[in-house]
């Protein structure tokens, strides 16, 4: 048995390793490249998913009496972040050579709010929760303004500073109206105290977590943000706060509600069956009239955020297993999305779709795999998208009776909206592979990004006929989640 | 003898990874496409000759666990009824890539495009488990997508965005139906068989089916969803139209009659008299458009939609004689519409026209290539002793006897007189008469387009004489769709 201690040995040594950067990079003299430092950070992730592999192997259980879960739902997330983090990583070499600037600062970052994404994945209490969606929140807004010389990267950085501050704020609110209704800041304790039924002020509280979290997944209508953000933001943090972050989002929204709230479930079902209707469907319908592929996919983004959230509403333990397949897939989706949009630097800055003319004459590897990622998003098969979302669809029509039955109309606007998708994806492989070229001139891409890259391409197709394994995984680890 | 099945299906998509890692130079990858082609071709034709004729039924049976979670299997077989369907798929992409042998522009990605395209249609055939017919159902969309919208004509973007809306809508509609049809079973899992054992009230069956056909009519395709069709043979190059109207479109007939009628029955029977009407619009109609065009590619694709008609009234029939029609006249028309494309093709890559008012006489300065359309239209218009004549004649049969009725049959047999006006004209148009001067510098078919079509034409002939090659093993398939439909029938009739 492992004292409690090392049990977040991941979180410890992403930490360690974010301070170690800020010193090595003190220590480092002044014009030198900051590559080491990226090879550095790139090591510490790869050893963090490493410990956070051969801790698997533990039980389950809350250590530091509550304040965070060890589990494999926890650990499940953990590895989700990791990977997304190392592949950011990995692709930030174009925007670091044409910075030079504050790049261990990134680095650094990087690693910190990463251990808050790991930490809100695993949290265990209110108190918690809190303070590791602010340790990523702020590390995430001075991630947005990597490139501060940039009006837009600013304009985005004050804005997600404001809108995440009006979040935590609201979500405390919510925290401390649950406290004063039960006394207490842990899930499982609330879970008990709330036995009783419902109150207008627990209505209230409810309210402001889902407005706390909405915030955090861009669910409409708490996403206003999301667009200017992703624009604004280097391609690379836009594709972690898109992936990871959302992923967390999802995460601590299906502990607290599914632990906190599981005896309340009927009074913030419809609210989510309501978010996801609402977000699949304006995601979907704004991302049709975007000619900014930056935006277009932010709104993508929205749009998938929506067909997790039907997951959330199924509520059972094949649908919190769903919206982890779901997001697992998504993650090597989006990211091989927005780090193939990450080196249209080199030949369309202002991040046009027009600018992807004939891409596929100048770089064939890099549109094939932004193809790949778009197909995987709009659910084709057989991509690692479709069998996620599929799975998600089977389990909201599995949810029994006692929970209220199948979500027939969720399930069918979702299908719907797929197939709506396909449209705005279809017109980018369009752009790249139908429409002539602007110059025959090849657009190179560095090593690590294009490694990045292959990785997401190969997790994408893995996820999709070998889908069976992750799925087993996945269900497993949901079985604590749900009673 | 199994491991056979799975080579015809997944051998091609191994080959595209081999063209497309392989060098970027014309000869090397067309040689690679021919011979993995070639050698699927010849596997498959060991899957028709090891096939036990008179047991019937499924063989080269495979049953694996794939996904427990959601009970998606891989299970691949073949039956009387999808390995002609096999062949011809086998045969037309071997054809496809020898007719694009002279392809210069990115030679690599297209023939790995077409094998992942044998591949996809290979496995829509073989499937017996719901989720992996729709894998491979969609998995044909991406390559003919990029095939039509890179090496297609002047309007090619246009085309190809259109058959991809369509293909993308009919494949929502079938997943939707594949998935009522899992959940209202209750037993867990896609398998064809297991699915087709629940028996369905008839309300449902009507909603399922009509779902399933949505998808199956956008592709065979049924009046009013077949207007991508004739924009996308206009655009798409030779080889493209040959397998798009010699096998994608069978994958339409194909999943009508497997998914719709033997799983639905009830529908089917009911819905009969509906799926008639619109077979006998869609072959008046396709003929009468045919009969108005002066673009040689757009005859032929408004021909396909009108012989598409018989198999739709061959299977609205709802007799054991019409289904026979209705799955031979799918292999025939599949190789008398891919010569017939071929064969514009080749008029097209020497007169660089495809308007019917500007040749004529063009019989005696390329006699070869004439004389191998005219069997080509002749075969078309459904003449006595090549193959189109026999499927025809079953499906009126069938349907004479059937659900489909006496009037609708014969309107149907409309479509016959005018495929004879619009063939015969054409030829006349094309091939007779007065010829231009411009033709005198017209040079005949080389030897490697002779072999390629002759192919083709020894096939027409060889099932228009001795049909039973290929009867009797579709009779022997047919018969239990045939069995689960006859006590319907009867029950309608009292």
């Amino acid at each position: 048995m492992a004292t409690e201690l090392t049990l977040l040995a991941p979180e410890l040594v992403l930490c360690l390793g974010a301070f170690l950067v800020i010193l090595l990079d003190l220590a480092m003299p002044g014009g030198r490249s900051r590559r080491p430092l990226l090879y550095f950070s790139l090591f510490v992730v790869i050893v963090a998913g490493g410990l956070a592999v051969g801790l698997l192997s533990q039980p389950g259980r809350p250590i530091f009496s509550g304040l965070v879960y060890f589990d494999h739902f926890g650990t499940f997330f953990h590895l989700i972040f990791l990977t997304s983090t190392g592949l950011v990583l990995l692709s930030s070499t174009l925007y670091a050579d044409r910075l030079r600037r504050w790049e261990a600062e990134y680095y650094a970052l990087l690693l910190l709010g990463t251990v808050g994404l790991m930490l809100l994945s695993s949290a265990g209490e209110f108190i918690t929760v809190f303070l590791a969606l602010e340790l990523s929140s702020l590390a995430n807004a001075f991630l947005v303004c990597w490139s501060k010389r940039s009006l837009k990267a600013t304009e985005g950085a004050l804005k997600y500073f404001i809108i995440s501050v009006l979040s935590s704020a609201l979500l405390l609110y919510g925290i401390a109206l649950l406290y004063g209704l039960t006394g207490q800041t842990s899930l499982a304790a609330i879970g008990t105290a709330l036995r009783g039924g419902a109150s207008p002020a627990l209505m209230l509280a409810l309210a402001m977590l889902v407005a706390g979290f909405g915030f955090k997944i861009s669910a409409v209508p708490f996403q206003m943000w999301t667009p200017d953000v992703y624009e604004g933001a280097p391609t690379t943090i836009t594709a972690y706060l898109s992936v990871a972050s959302k992923a967390a989002g999802f995460a601590v929204a299906l502990r607290v509600f599914l632990l906190a709230f599981g005896s309340t479930q009927e009074t913030w079902m419809a609210v989510f069956a309501a978010l996801a209707i609402l977000t699949m469907t304006v995601g979907n319908l704004l991302a049709l009239v975007q000619s900014n592929i930056k935006r277009m996919l932010a709104y993508s983004s929205i749009a998938q955020a929506g067909y997790a959230l039907v997951g959330v509403v199924a509520a059972t333990q094949q649908g919190v297993a769903a919206v982890m397949f779901f997001l697992l897939a998504y993650t090597f989706t989006q990211l091989g999305a927005f780090l193939a949009v990450v080196s249209d630097v080199e030949f369309a800055p202002d991040d046009t779709i027009e600018g992807y003319s004939g891409l596929h004459f100048r770089a064939p590897l890099l549109a094939a795999t932004l193809a790949i990622s778009l197909l995987s998003l709009a659910g084709l098969p057989p991509f690692g998208g479709f069998f996620s979302k599929l799975y998600l669809f089977l389990a909201a029509i599995n949810r029994p009776e006692l929970l209220g039955g199948p979500l027939y109309a969720l399930v069918l606007i979702g299908v719907l909206n797929s197939a709506v998708s396909l449209y705005y994806y279809a017109k980018i492989i369009r752009q790249m592979y139908l429409v002539p070229a602007p110059s025959d001139k090849p657009v190179a891409i560095p090593r690590a990004h294009a490694l990045a890259l292959a990785l997401c391409v190969l997790g994408i197709f893995v996820l999709g006929p070998f889908a069976g394994l992750f799925i087993n995984g996945a269900q497993a680890a949901a079985a604590a989640m749900v009673r | 003898m199994d491991a056979l099945l799975h080579l015809v299906i997944f051998l091609p998509l191994a080959g595209a990874l081999l063209v497309w890692l392989g060098p970027s130079r014309p000869g090397v990858s067309r040689t690679l496409a021919a011979l993995v082609s070639g050698v699927v071709l010849v596997l498959s034709l060991l899957l028709f000759v090891n096939f036990n004729r008179t047991a019937g039924g499924f063989q080269y049976e495979t049953y694996l666990l794939w996904i427990p979670a959601i009970g998606a299997n891989y299970h691949v077989a073949v039956d009387g009824i999808s390995l002609p369907l096999v062949i011809l798929n086998a045969l037309l992409t071997f054809l496809a890539v020898l007719v694009s042998w002279n392809l210069t522009l990115r030679p690599k990605e297209y023939f790995a495009l077409v094998l992942v395209l044998e591949t996809a249609v290979a496995g829509v055939f073989t499937s017996l488990d719901f989720f992996l017919f729709f894998l491979f159902w969609d998995l044909e969309l991406a390559p003919m997508f990029l095939l039509i919208g890179i090496w297609g004509g002047p309007n090619r973007n246009y085309a190809a965005m259109k058959f991809l809306i369509y293909t993308v809508l009919g494949g929502a509609f079938l997943l939707l139906g594949i998935l009522v049809l899992y959940f209202r079973a209750g037993i867990g899992n896609f398998d064809m068989l297991a699915l087709s054992a629940v028996n369905y009230d008839l309300p449902f069956q009507i909603v399922a089916f009509l779902l399933l056909a949505v998808a199956f009519a956008v592709k065979i395709p049924i009046f009013p969803f077949h207007t991508w069709l004739p924009d996308a043979h206009v655009e798409a190059p030779t080889a493209i139209s040959v397998l798009l109207a010699g096998v994608l479109l069978k994958m339409g007939g194909y999943g009508l009659l497997r998914l719709c009628v033997s799983v639905l029955p009830g529908a089917a029977v009911f819905l009969a008299g509906a799926l008639a009407t619109l077979a006998v619009i869609n072959i008046i109609y396709g003929a009468l458009v045919a009969l108005s065009q002066r673009d040689l590619k757009k005859i032929i694709a408004n021909s396909s939609v009108s012989h598409m008609g018989f198999v739709v009234l061959g299977i609205s029939a709802m007799t054991q004689v019409g289904f026979e029609g209705a799955v031979l006249q799918m292999f025939t028309h599949g190789t008398i519409t891919g010569l017939l494309f071929m064969m514009v093709g080749l008029v097209y890559d020497r007169t660089h026209t495809r308007d019917v008012w500007a040749m004529g006489g063009l019989a005696t300065q390329i006699p070869k290539i004439a004389t191998v359309f005219v069997v080509a239209g002749l075969a078309s218009l459904g003449l006595p002793g090549l193959s189109g004549f026999v499927a025809e004649f079953l499906v009126f049969v069938g349907a004479f006897s059937g659900q489909t009725g006496v009037v609708l049959t014969v309107l149907g047999t409309l479509g016959i007189l005018l495929s004879a006006g619009y063939v015969l004209w054409l030829l006349e148009r094309v091939f007779y008469g007065p010829m231009s001067d411009q033709w005198r510098s017209l040079t005949d078919a080389t030897r490697l387009e002779m072999a390629t079509v002759g192919t083709l034409v020894a096939l027409i002939v060889l099932v228009g004489v001795y049909p039973n090659i290929l009867l009797d093993v579709i009779a022997n398939s047919v018969a239990p769709i045939y069995d689960r439909v006859a006590p319907l029938v009867a029950q309608m009739a009292t």
